[in-house]
């Protein structure tokens, strides 16, 4: 059965550490970093792979931080 | 927290199905973490980039956190005085009918210091487009009640919340212009979710869109957060949000145009 | 070929802005102004030259659909009367402040406050020294008569656009309303939006992939940038005193005594002069046709041929300051100024004459 493999990047210095993206995500595949970007934000970052790629994260993030990419996969 | 690896077969251009649109310019947001107005310009930018009509948009800016939106929307724009867009966007269609042209702006500019600009182009029935973000608050001058603050809601001019027997009551300008011939769709969304972002998107769409059919004014209003001036985080915010602020201010259209 | 009417004042001045190639009018009605929207709209100028012409809800609104029109390189303009002018100040020093083309019209009526409808000079302050908020000045037309209504119109764009600033033409009350006869410039076109892209390349038009997104805004946030705009703001107002200075001057050569009048009082001094020189007195006028930029050059040169200077204005004094600056205490200054709608008669002033500069 064919099957969705997504990945989320961050772009650490645009992201503000707001943490909207990580109620949207169905697979709980975000948190908050331990390091901070320039402006002294936690910034978010993907913590396992169960990203599906279905850009819920992206859609919400207010500062245009996140890019999504997505595989389909015949496992 | 075990360390992550990303997999770069995943990781491929061609398979890249989200990316920050190039109607945003590259400049940081000068937004407060959280705050819904950078997902408003995002889908407004997505919108006017699908639909190809970045060469023929004009967006004018308001006086407010959204004053720099400017700097951030990758179109040809104007900063207009407080409250006033509607009348310079006015004067803006009025001489080139065949753009698109918007405003953009927040409760203290639409609401209240420009309330007659608002209601006169929606009454012309203006083809233009309105955006309006509704956060309840005068966010850029640290947080001081505005038109749509809600009764009993604190800020730094309503330290102890708003009384409306001296201090007015919120005001629900989306319903009150959508009772103008002029206005043919109005409707109210938000970006606070991901299906929220996406119906909001479709309504801003749609109200871009409405402005070939030469038929009036298209309203978008989009309640939003203020965690500076609401003192929350950002998550907290759009929670109360939905508790306080949906009651008052429903989602939803209010006025549908059916011509496609 | 030139067309020759007999119209009013503010007539006149609507169909010269036609002619002139104006794209848009945004007004509100008041008094004594309002024939210059009504004769607009009775033109239907949108089916004679395609030009805009709309009521606003009020003069806030107005002058900001001019700020809309004019960042799209567009020829707009708005007429008004003191009051409407007072409302319109905010929005003129937004326009002043991103450099924008546009033509306004003030036709002077007394004030403070409501005041009256009757003509007036009283708005000298606000129009040179600026009525907005912010260092920055609006280039200031003062018709004489019909015929420079009509002048200032076509000529008023062309200043705006040479500079990127306001051009204001103060009239009043008397000359807006009067009839005389005009000759009318032939129409000339609007501009094309090539023409615009061209000429305006500064214009909010539409962001075409050749080059970067236009902003037209007054507003910066960082001083050192603010400052060096406001730097090159004062840059351009020392140019356009250097090269726009407009005035007439009329039986100075022997004048032993000199009026200095625009406007309305211009031409009453007119007559003034006649009675005075009937009785042996020879006087002359000097009429400032730019009251931004002041002919301050010629006011202190006249100083080296006449003992004393009379200002005639429909105001309590507010051009005498700039004619004593100009002057520097080396001749008599007086003001002799009848307000509140008054006009004064050539009598009056000849009296004033007399008693204020040549008895005193």
């Amino acid at each position: 059965m064919a099957k969705n493999k997504g990945e989320i990047v961050v772009d650490i210095e645009r992201c503000k550490g707001c943490e909207v993206c990580i109620p949207a995500c169905p697979e709980e595949v975000i948190a908050m970093a331990k390091h901070v970007n320039r402006k002294g934000y936690h910034y978010a970052m993907p913590t396992n792979d169960a990203c599906t790629g279905c850009t819920n994260c992206a859609v919400v993030c207010p500062d245009g931080a996140i890019t999504v990419y997505r595989k389909k996969f015949n496992d | 927290m075990a360390e992550f690896k990303t997999n770069p077969e995943i990781l491929q251009p061609e398979n890249q199905v989200y990316k920050r649109t190039e109607l945003l310019t590259d400049k940081a947001l000068s937004y407060c973490p959280g705050c819904g107005h950078g997902t408003a310009h995002r889908i407004i930018m997505e919108s006017i980039e699908e639909m190809g009509i970045q060469s023929e948009t004009i967006g004018i800016a308001p006086v407010g956190c959204s004053v720099l939106a400017y700097e951030f929307m990758n179109i040809d724009m104007q900063q207009a005085a407080h409250g006033r867009a509607p009348a310079v966007a006015t004067g803006v269609k009025r001489l080139f009918p065949e753009k698109f042209v918007f405003t953009y702006q927040g409760d203290g500019d639409l609401a209240a210091i420009g309330t007659a600009e608002t209601i006169h182009a929606c009454n012309r029935g203006e083809n233009i487009t309105i955006f309006f973000i509704n956060n309840g608050i005068y966010g850029m001058t640290g947080g001081q009640m505005a038109p749509t603050t809600l009764a009993g809601m604190k800020s730094s001019t309503s330290p102890y919340g708003r009384d409306t027997a001296t201090m007015g009551n919120p005001l629900k300008i989306t319903e009150l212009i959508a009772n103008l011939p002029g206005t043919i769709y109005v409707t109210r969304q938000s970006v606070h979710t991901p299906a929220a972002v996406r119906k909001a998107k479709k309504a801003v769409r749609k109200a871009l869109e409405n402005q070939k059919l030469k038929k009036g004014l298209s309203f978008v209003e989009i309640v939003s957060n203020c965690n500076s001036g609401w003192k929350m985080t950002p998550r907290q915010s759009n929670d109360w949000m939905v508790e306080n602020m949906f009651p008052f201010y429903p989602m939803g259209d209010i006025k549908v145009n059916d011509d496609k | 070929m030139k067309e020759l009417r007999l119209m009013k004042g503010n007539e006149a001045f609507a169909e010269a802005a036609i002619r002139a190639g104006a794209d848009g009018y945004f007004g509100y009605p008041i008094t004594p102004q309002s024939e210059v929207m009504e004769y607009l709209m009775a033109q239907k100028t949108h089916e004679r030259t395609g030009m805009i012409t709309l009521q606003a809800e009020s003069e806030v609104a107005a002058i900001n659909m001019v700020y809309g029109g004019a960042s799209c390189g567009k020829r707009v303009l708005t007429s008004s009367s003191s009051p409407g002018m007072s409302l319109k100040q905010e929005g003129i020093s937004y326009i002043a402040g991103a450099e924008l083309p546009c033509l306004l019209l003030n036709v002077v009526r007394g004030g403070p406050g409501l005041g009256t409808i009757q003509p007036s000079q009283s708005d000298y302050f606000q129009s040179t020294k600026g009525g907005g908020h912010g260092d920055y000045r609006l280039i200031v037309l003062a018709p004489a008569s019909v015929q420079e209504m009509a002048d200032f119109a076509g000529l008023g764009f062309d200043l705006a656009f040479k500079y990127r600033n306001p051009v204001l033409v103060l009239s009043d009350g008397a000359i807006g309303q009067m009839m005389e006869k005009v000759e009318l410039d032939v129409q000339r076109p609007r501009f094309t939006e090539d023409e615009i892209r061209k000429n305006s390349p500064w214009a909010t038009i539409g962001k075409t992939p050749d080059r970067e997104h236009n902003i037209i805004t007054s507003l910066d946030l960082e001083s050192i940038k603010m400052e060096q705009h406001n730097h090159s703001l004062q840059a351009k107002y020392r140019l356009i005193e250097e090269n726009e200075v407009r005035y007439e001057k009329i039986n100075c050569e022997d004048a032993d005594y000199a009026f200095i009048a625009y406007g309305t009082s211009a031409r009453i001094c007119q007559k003034a002069i006649e009675i005075a020189r009937a009785e042996g007195i020879k006087v002359g006028l000097m009429r400032p046709i730019t009251l931004f930029p002041f002919p301050s050059k010629v006011v202190k040169e006249m100083t080296t041929r006449v003992k004393g200077i009379l200002c005639v204005e429909m105001s309590a004094g507010q051009m005498v300051e700039d004619v004593r600056l100009a002057v520097e205490g080396r001749v008599k200054v007086e003001h002799f100024g009848r307000y509140g709608g008054i006009v004064h008669s050539p009598s009056e002033i000849v009296d004033a004459l007399k008693k204020q500069i040549i008895g005193g």
